[in-house]
């Protein structure tokens, strides 16, 4: 069976990881100018920008009296995969994703803020490694973030897939996705402990689910403390080059 | 958390593919050894620091102690001397486990459980994945260069890091790390680099407190093989077997010796539909049983056909020249041709450990012997061994290394030895190891999930189970059967109907899923019947006790409840876990007598006589739907309990009664399969027995062809009629033999998963069952195991567990079920032939036979009694080795398949009288020897026996018996638990 191999004797993953180690995160806000914001973020190869526009009045009929419209775009750049893709957007996997992306992003986001107005939200994948959807979702956040648009709090995404059937790795690679059984993605608002996207790419048993999930969401916990980091150092850095800490005295 | 990750790329080029995966490096590794002071002590675990503080310094060539670190070569080359206890504190780097994994599952399966034993304090180091031991490939440099640096450079570090917990330790007495490494060039470079290096021959040898471990050694030769002297073309090289097979010149497939002609063999090659034939020594070129080989197919012309000769390698060892091989490669322009090729490369071996003897060399004071292996496919191996002289009188172990060009056979080394000759126990071992039949003992952790004596039935068990305590339910079985997994009752309702109940030991009630137990049994998978012996799939606890249905106790059952109408057909099924109580556990003749005798009237009776006639009505309906009825000479031996030696051989009888049993076992099996593929159609465990292919009917029909019989094998409902058909009044036997040969056309029945065939594959071909599945025999299959757990999720009665219900995982599974018993199988025929051979022992003895083939230089007989095949072999002119001068000739006509000898012509089915004896001539390897008694040929047959030597034998035979104390059954009773399932028949 393939994925009697995902975790080794010794406790090593395929790539050196331990089972509960999530890959490198690497990130930044604020990459580009022309958008509203923006980031970039690497969690281990797997490589995403977001931008977001936004928000602005909503087309006419469109348009919502008491919340804001969330207009989400995912695309793979054709060059994202081994395989050049044929069409970066717009099939049915990337629809698919749109749309969990833009249910996930609502969760967060303080809709009723914002009424007759819409939030675009564009994310593209430059490489792809495993745990897109999840890389998109903590990639958009820090966007939103960039953009001053009023979230509840972070949203952030982990997967999680069991090895040798019974140990649960965290955050898994391209590798251990295909080679290993069921992969569960988990989209939560760590801080108040909701979860606010779950899916599950093949049939599981339900015993393995609490461990598996568990998982998942302490994932999701350290990639919010990587996050808020990288939020406090942004500002910190912004700040300083518009003076704040001197208009504050 | 971890301190530290340094990112890497590690890429790796496919065909246009590049794959980039990360590849981290980590600073938590430990070194394992307990000096360290220098490792974090925070990742330090108790059951990691396994290398000892004061390693034993046995070699004689350091002075000091030292830990191994063995490259990959080194583990694949020598594993019998890592099976040494002598052998201990190793280092095993991840590289090196890596390319062991890589380039042999076998060997990294026995090398992984050898690292495992914690008496041998190895240490696995991840030097992949370790900050200062990673090191990443230059440019231009091989893969396994970089392996060899990466293997230098940890050994090093090893070397150095160790140092610094030592450093209050005088020099000479300090802990070195040493590389094991055969390759020279690397010794050299290591050494240069300042490492420690040494061969394993020189290790092995400088280990003068284990002398023996020399034998041991696997003899690899460097030397470049000249092709003078050579008796094999050279094989093509691995490049060049590539290529071949990828333009379609040369075919690959797993070569097949042949067990009747040692000069002859076969390859499946996927996508031709029969066998490529492999004649003469050349061309078989030195592949062995088993081995993955690449082919070469000859021009049509050059085909030829499968010879009619049987011939064994029977010389002692006559040096390396071969022998006339004419008689086998002469083409016969009649017959029909099959494709032939030649062998002209070796891909994969598939070498295992053989057992045997060994055959000592005439030159005294010699270390080369010859080893004869038990399995006739194998070739002879030339080993050296200095213990030949304890060795000649024991069955051994031996592996095979190499096989040289110029080499008549291959070059081989002493693994182990198992015993004496000739001892039932030795004898045993034999056949469980050649059969790879697991028989160790059980483990303690397997024995510590066993219920806890006594075992009581609580309140709440009653509460969760049907009570049918006061069910009159009654078990039939062969005599002295201790493992009773089913018992049936059948009973008149109110309302007219009849209610027929089977039940089954409830095993999976003891066998929790993921449990030491659970996944022992699954490894065994089978319990394995031996003439004297059985190897339990389960405690015996739990086989002969807690789920053995014996009369008059209170058991756990999963029952299967049927109601119906008194022509046997089903109006409702029911399932559900019960609590029986057994009225009375029988033999099939006990409960023949009850059926037959009309005084008796008793709920048993009565019962009995219900499942009787329903099963009679149950039987012709399913021969109306084709099933076949074949046959296989099933013989017993009536064992002496005292020494277990066959005492006398029967044929099984059949009675009503077992009939009886086994049609309600099939029909709870078909219901059963009906209800689990219903409720689980994707990760269902069933059992299909595929349709043979016409050509396995070909030897079939031509026999039927000769007596003018036309067998149609279309279908198996004809297959069924036309047997049923022939019939010759004045050969009694010939159905039956006919029914022997319809049995060896079949196709293997097999385990499967339903999610993993399509619908219409789940055929059971002999029982002509659109569903089949095994649930009656809990106790001794795995199978029945799975099953009873799917059917308990069904119903409710259990919960299930995510492997329960995983396809892949199940599939893998159903490969092992289906293999080990096949290996079970084959066992038990090798344990009857085995005993068959004890039972003639100083004895001779005249027995009725028929011709079953007609062969070129012999005649196949088969002797019913004893279920025994042999063969004569017959004079023919111009066969240098058998011909003896003014002995009577013998003329083989093709067409017909006769053997001609003045007016005495000899057909296939002809009943003939053959004497029976054993040749002990050759101690260590005696034969059943079959000699012509009737139709008399002069100068040929043997002169029939007197009858006073018979009186004799019968005399010693009895003699036995009264001395033997009270006869308890349990001896003779486990070879002849019933073939039950008529899926049992195999292809041979
Ligand atoms: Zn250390």
């Amino acid at each position: 069976m393939a994925n009697q191999d995902l975790l080794s004797d010794q406790g090593l993953r395929l790539d050196g990881r331990r089972a509960h180690e999530l890959r490198r995160i690497r990130c930044k806000l604020g990459v580009f100018s022309q958008p509203d914001g923006s980031a970039y973020l690497e969690q281990g190869n797997t490589k995403v920008l977001a931008a977001v526009y936004g928000p602005h009045q909503a087309p006419g009929k469109k348009s919502n009296h008491s919340e804001v419209i969330v207009n989400c775009q995912y695309s793979m750049a054709v060059f994202s995969t081994g395989e050049r893709k044929n069409r970066p957007r717009g099939d049915r996997k990337s629809q698919e994703m749109t749309i969990h992306l833009q249910q996930t992003l609502r969760a967060a986001i303080k809709t009723e803020l914002y009424p007759r107005s819409q939030i675009d939200v564009f994310i593209e994948v430059l490489q792809a490694d495993g745990g897109n959807y999840c890389a998109s979702v903590n990639a958009a956040t820090l966007a939103l973030i960039d953009a001053g648009i009023c979230l509840k709090e972070y949203v952030c995404a982990c997967t999680a897939s069991l090895a040798n059937g019974n140990v649960p790795l965290m955050d898994v690679s391209h590798l251990e996705e295909v080679s290993g059984g069921a992969t569960l993605s988990v989209a939560s608002l760590p801080s108040s402990n909701k979860i606010a996207f779950m899916e599950m790419s093949q049939r599981f048993h339900l015993d393995h689910l609490p461990k598996v999930l568990d998982h998942a969401l302490q994932g999701c916990q350290q990639i919010m403390s990587i996050l808020d980091k990288a939020v406090r150092e942004h500002l910190a850095l912004v700040g300083s080059a518009s003076d704040w800490g001197n208009i504050a005295k | 958390m971890l301190t530290e990750r340094v990112f890497m790329r590690k890429t790796k080029r496919g065909n246009i593919l590049k794959i980039v995966r990360e590849h981290y490096l980590r600073d938590d590794i430990i070194c394992g050894s307990a000096i360290c002071k220098h490792c974090p002590v925070s990742m330090q675990n108790d059951d990691d620091i396994v290398l000892v503080a004061n390693p034993s310094a046995e070699s004689s060539l350091f002075k000091f102690p030292i830990y191994l670190v063995p490259d990959t070569n080194v583990i694949l080359d020598q594993i019998d001397i890592f099976e040494e206890d002598a052998i201990c504190n190793m280092i095993i780097l991840s590289t090196v486990q890596e390319e062991v994994k890589h380039r042999s599952s076998a060997v990294y399966k026995k090398f992984r459980d050898i690292v495992g034993r914690s008496p041998r304090h190895c240490y696995v180091f991840v030097n992949e994945h370790h900050k200062d031991t990673y090191v990443e490939r230059k440019p231009g440099e091989t893969a396994n260069d970089r392996n060899d640096r990466a293997i230098r450079t940890a050994t090093k570090w090893y070397d150095e890091h160790l140092q610094q917990s030592q450093l209050n330790i005088p020099k000479a007495k300090r802990i070195r790390v040493v590389l094991l490494t055969n390759d020279a060039k690397n010794r050299e470079i290591a050494q240069n680099e300042g490492i420690l290096a040494i061969s394993v021959d020189e290790y092995v040898k400088s280990l003068t407190e284990h002398p023996l471990l020399q034998d041991k050694l696997k003899h690899k030769t460097y030397e470049v093989e000249s092709s003078k002297n050579a008796l094999f073309p050279p094989h093509l090289s691995p490049a060049e077997i590539h290529e071949g097979i990828k333009s379609g010149a040369l075919l690959q497939g797993s070569f097949m010796a042949s067990r009747e002609n040692y000069l002859e063999g076969s390859v499946n090659v996927e996508g031709i539909e029969k066998f490529v034939l492999i004649q003469g020594r050349e061309s078989l070129n030195r592949a062995v049983d088993g081995d993955v080989v690449a082919i070469r197919l000859l021009p049509e012309d050059q085909w030829s056909a499968p010879s009619e000769i049987i011939l064994q390698d029977e010389e002692n060892d006559p040096g390396d020249v071969l022998e006339e091989e004419t008689e086998i490669l002469a083409v016969k322009a009649e017959v029909e041709k099959t494709p032939t090729g030649v062998i002209v490369g070796i891909i994969r071996r598939k070498w295992r450990q053989y057992c045997g003897i060994l055959q000592i060399n005439q030159v005294s004071g010699s270390t080369r012997h010859i080893f004869v292996p038990a399995e006739r496919k194998i070739p002879k191996v030339r080993i050296e061994t200095r213990q030949a002289e304890h060795l000649k009188m024991q069955r051994i172990v031996v592996a095979i290394d190499n096989w040289p060009r110029h080499s008549r056979y291959p070059n081989g080394h002493f693994v182990r030895a198992l015993g004496p000759l000739g001892d039932k126990d030795t004898e045993n071992e034999v056949l469980l190891l050649e059969h790879d039949v697991p028989h160790s003992k059980w483990s303690e952790e397997v024995l510590s999930c066993l219920p806890k004596l006594p075992w009581i039935i609580t309140n709440e068990d009653y509460e969760r189970r049907k009570d049918l305590r006061d069910i009159f339910i009654c078990s039939v079985d062969p005599p002295g059967c201790t493992d009773i997994d089913d018992a049936l009752h059948c009973r008149e309702l109110p309302n007219g109907r009849l209610e027929v109940g089977v039940h089954i030991a409830d095993v999976s009630h003891f066998i929790r899923p993921g449990t030491a137990l659970d996944k022992e049994a699954s490894l065994r998978a089978t319990t394995v019947y031996l003439v004297d012996k059985r190897i339990d799939m389960v405690p015996e606890l739990l086989s002969s006790n807690l789920c053995s249905l014996l009369g008059g106790v209170e058991r756990f059952a999963f029952s299967c409840v049927w109601e119906m109408d008194h022509n046997a057909n089903i109006l409702e099924t029911r399932y559900h876990k019960s609590v029986i109580k057994s009225k009375s556990a029988m033999t099939y003749e006990q409960a023949q007598l009850i059926i037959d005798d009309p005084t008796q009237n008793h709920e048993i009776a009565k019962s009995l006589r219900h499942l009787n006639r329903l099963a009679k009505i149950l039987k012709k309906k399913r021969i109306e739907n084709g099933a076949l009825i074949l046959a296989s000479p099933e013989i017993r031996f009536q064992v002496d309990s005292e020494t277990h030696d066959p005492i006398e051989v029967e044929a099984k009888k059949m009675r009503e009664t077992n009939s009886m049993v086994e049609e309600f076992m099939l029909l709870a099996n078909v219901s059963v399969a009906e209800h689990i593929e219903r409720e689980f159609p994707e990760c269902a465990m069933l059992r299909r027995h595929p349709n043979p292919p016409q050509t396995n009917f070909e030897p079939l029909i031509k026999a039927g062809e000769n007596q003018g019989f036309e067998i149609k094998t279309d279908c198996g409902k004809n297959l069924a009629l036309s047997l049923d058909a022939a019939i010759k009044e004045d050969n009694p036997y010939f159905n039956t033999m006919l029914r022997i040969l319809a049995t060896r056309c079949m196709m293997q029945a097999v385990y499967f998963i339903s999610g993993t065939v399509q619908n219409e594959e789940y055929f059971h071909y002999g029982l002509a069952a659109p569903i089949y599945t095994h649930f009656t025999s809990p106790i001794r299959r795995y199978a029945d195991i799975i099953v009873h757990r799917l059917l308990a999720a069904s119903i409710g009665a259990d919960s299930t567990y995510a492997e329960l219900l995983d396809k892949h995982r199940n599939s893998e599974l159903c490969n092992n079920l289906n293999y080990r018993n096949r290996m079970a199988q084959y066992a038990g025929r090798a344990s009857v032939a085995l005993n068959t051979h004890l039972f003639f022992r100083g004895k001779t003895q005249e027995e009725e036979g028929y011709v079953l083939f007609v062969r070129k230089n012999a005649l196949q007989i088969l002797v019913p009694k004893f279920g025994l095949e042999g063969t004569i072999y017959l004079n023919i002119p111009k066969d240098n080795s058998r011909h003896k001068p003014g002995a009577p000739v013998f003329v083989f006509n093709k067409d017909e398949h006769t053997q001609q000898c003045g007016n005495i012509i000899f057909h296939s089915f002809d009943p003939v009288v053959v004497r029976l004896s054993l040749d002990s001539t050759n101690v260590q390897r005696e034969k059943l020897v079959f000699e012509l008694v009737k139709p008399y040929i002069e100068g040929f047959s043997v002169e029939p026996m007197e009858l006073s030597v018979d009186d004799n034998d019968d005399q010693k035979a009895s003699d036995k018996v009264s001395e033997s104390t009270p006869k308890r059954p349990i001896g003779n009773a486990d070879e002849n638990k019933p073939k039950k399932k008529k899926n049992k028949k195999t292809k041979k």
